[in-house]
């Protein structure tokens, strides 16, 4: 923490602003504010504000037309609970989260291991991993439903050749969701993929050194320092990535457009449609809640976890 | 960015181990390059050969009619001219008030600093889709609906921004800075002149980051633009989909075309970016 206002003693030269503290401190009070206040300003219109009215919202009936509006204390909260759709939402997004997760952190994982063992073409690994993350979900869901096709798509054709399938990859309630969990992995991947190479850049050569001498091969090495080494930035990539996963919306909206999604629809797409297809912004703005509750359930499980785990070690 | 070259003594040059690693990961490049290149390939086939023909080039032979066909549709500059201001607006604006309020927070005494950063620091969590409503309700009061400001605006509140470049400036010394106070420099002057050319890495990290997530940003661009002329290419792409339904040519073309410039980028600052990567880390999705 730096103190350079109110140690002026340590100066090698008086402090040439108004003499007397109180003004002094009075000055860099205005002059700390005057740097805050345009963020804070958009801090509180776009985000404190919408947080506090959404949740005013959750107890009315207000509907996008303007109609309605009056309170209706905890009915949204009431229907909500008692409502299938939104369980079988909530349901969805968390299948989502844990299937999609565990391939995002393993293949991450490997893929880094294998970058990092310097061999040659680094910037074209780094490329060909990482460039997928930099898409919009708009056309990464076109060239998913462009190869998931089910009569012309590279998919099936694919698999045709090993005497698997037709799947019918989008359309088949059954299948769908793990079509987008192939997608969003192919899509984000790169994004674990670099963090795991910081962290593995991070691991002192002296480790490596001291197990040569001792005589500790590749394997070795990998089992005894690498990995262990790697325990808290995984910690890290698998809460972000649960994190980012409960959020599924972009690229299941845009794959199954026109399809059913009875089966797939992730709660925030539960949210969108129940707002601006349904205009039932009270409804809405309940949903919405309950989904972050379960987002700050999750993230202080996860804080909570690290902690623990920081304490005992 | 370098990678570990050393290696230790038993490991040979051309060890079967490195054979393996790089098989391994040759196999894993060609798969993740694979759809993409695929899109490509379709791309440049006529309609009929991208419906029918599996190969990779078409029988009809190769051809740009898809670009073309894409590229006549005046719509899209327009949509690739909004994308590209509002996302370099969307960009300066988040940098300049988050590194603002990131030396207040790091430099400055004043009263509640510490609460205020800690509420700051908890707003990391409130993920944007929770907003929607009320966010789309405020727009609409605003008469911003339908705007590029109501575009921009609410994507430049970036709390996790604010904390990374607060993380930054601690390790900053403040040596130099003291001199030129002593020397009668306000606060803004040395932010300015002094503190900000020190920070050129982190604030590319983040500047790089802000610009492409709001390229490609989704959902509110989609809820909140419904005005042809005032949409950014990932919503204009979309309703060029509805409309055509399948052309599956045309669809690949322009999927190429939006990806273009962001892989530009990618290459040019290939480096920022990977550094970012791990100084945003958590702020990066």
């Amino acid at each position: 923490m730096t103190a350079t206002a109110d140690t002026p003693l340590t100066r090698a030269t008086p402090r040439p602003q108004p003499a007397t503290a109180p003004a002094g401190r009075n000055r860099e009070q205005l002059v700390s504010w005057a740097f805050l206040a345009p963020f804070l300003i958009a801090f509180a219109l776009f985000l404190v504000w919408p947080l506090a009215h959404g949740l005013y919202l959750s107890f009315t009936n207000q509907s996008l037309t303007g109609a309605g509006g009056s309170w209706v204390g905890l009915d949204n909260y009431r229907e909500a609970l008692t409502d299938s759709t939104m369980w079988r939402a909530l349901g969805t997004t968390v299948l989502f989260t844990v299937v999609s997760t565990i391939p995002l952190v393993l293949i991450a994982l490997v893929m880094a291991l294998l970058v990092h063992r310097g061999l040659p073409g680094q910037w074209l690994w780094r490329l060909s991993f990482f460039m997928p993350f930099l898409l919009a979900s708009t056309v990464v869901s076109q060239i998913w439903v462009w190869i998931f096709n089910p009569d012309i798509g590279a998919a099936n054709a694919v698999l045709g050749k090993i005497g698997i399938g037709p799947i019918a990859w989008l359309q088949d309630p059954d299948v769908n969701l793990y079509a987008i969990v192939i997608a969003t992995v192919w899509w984000t991947v790169g994004f674990n993929f670099l963090l795991y190479l910081a962290a593995l850049q991070n691991i002192p050569d002296q480790h490596y050194e001291a197990a040569a001498l001792d005589g500790a091969g590749p394997w070795r090495q990998l089992w005894s320092i690498t990995l262990p080494q790697l325990v808290p930035a995984t910690v890290l990539i698998v809460m972000l990535q649960i994190l980012a996963s409960l959020k599924l919306f972009d690229q299941a909206y845009q794959m199954l457009i026109g399809l059913s999604t009875d089966t797939t629809r992730p709660i925030v797409q539960y949210i969108f449609e129940s707002g601006f297809v349904g205009y039932r912004f009270g409804y809405s703005a309940a949903i919405s809640y309950v989904f972050f509750a379960l987002i700050v359930i999750v993230g202080v499980f996860q804080v909570t976890a690290m902690n623990r785990r920081r304490s005992m070690s | 960015m370098r990678s570990r070259q050393a290696r230790s003594p038993g490991q040979k040059r051309f060890g079967i181990g490195r054979v393996v690693a790089f098989a391994v990961l040759a196999l894993m490049a060609i798969g993740w390059l694979m759809p993409f290149l695929w899109a490509i390939a379709t791309a440049f086939k006529t309609e009929e050969d991208a419906a029918s023909d599996r190969s990779w080039i078409g029988s009809e032979g190769p051809t740009t009619d898809a670009f073309g066909a894409m590229l006549s549709n005046g719509n899209v500059w327009i949509w690739a001219f909004n994308s590209l201001w509002t996302s370099l607006v969307i960009t300066l604006l988040t940098v300049a008030i988050s590194a603002l309020a990131a030396y207040a927070f790091s430099r400055m005494r004043f009263t509640g600093r510490r609460w205020l950063f800690a509420v700051i620091v908890a707003a990391i969590i409130i993920p944007p889709q929770v907003l929607i409503i009320p966010l789309f309700y405020e727009m609409l009061a605003f008469n911003m609906v339908d705007t590029p400001w109501g575009l921009m605006l609410p994507q430049i509140v970036a709390p996790a921004m604010v904390f990374i470049l607060k993380q930054f400036f601690d390790g900053v010394p403040v040596e130099l800075e003291d001199a030129a106070r002593v020397d009668g420099a306000g606060r803004l002057r040395v932010f300015w002149s002094i503190v900000l050319p020190l920070s050129r890495p982190v604030m590319a990290a983040v500047a790089i980051f802000v610009f492409i997530g709001a390229w490609n940003n989704f959902l509110w661009p989609f809820l909140v633009i419904n005005d042809t002329n005032l949409m950014t290419l990932p919503i204009g792409l979309q309703t060029v989909i509805d409309a055509h339904g399948i052309q599956y040519a045309q669809t690949m073309a322009q999927a190429v075309l939006a990806a273009t410039p962001l892989i530009v980028v990618f290459l040019f600052f290939q480096r920022q970016i990977v550094k970012g990567v791990a100084t945003t880390g958590f702020g990066g999705r």
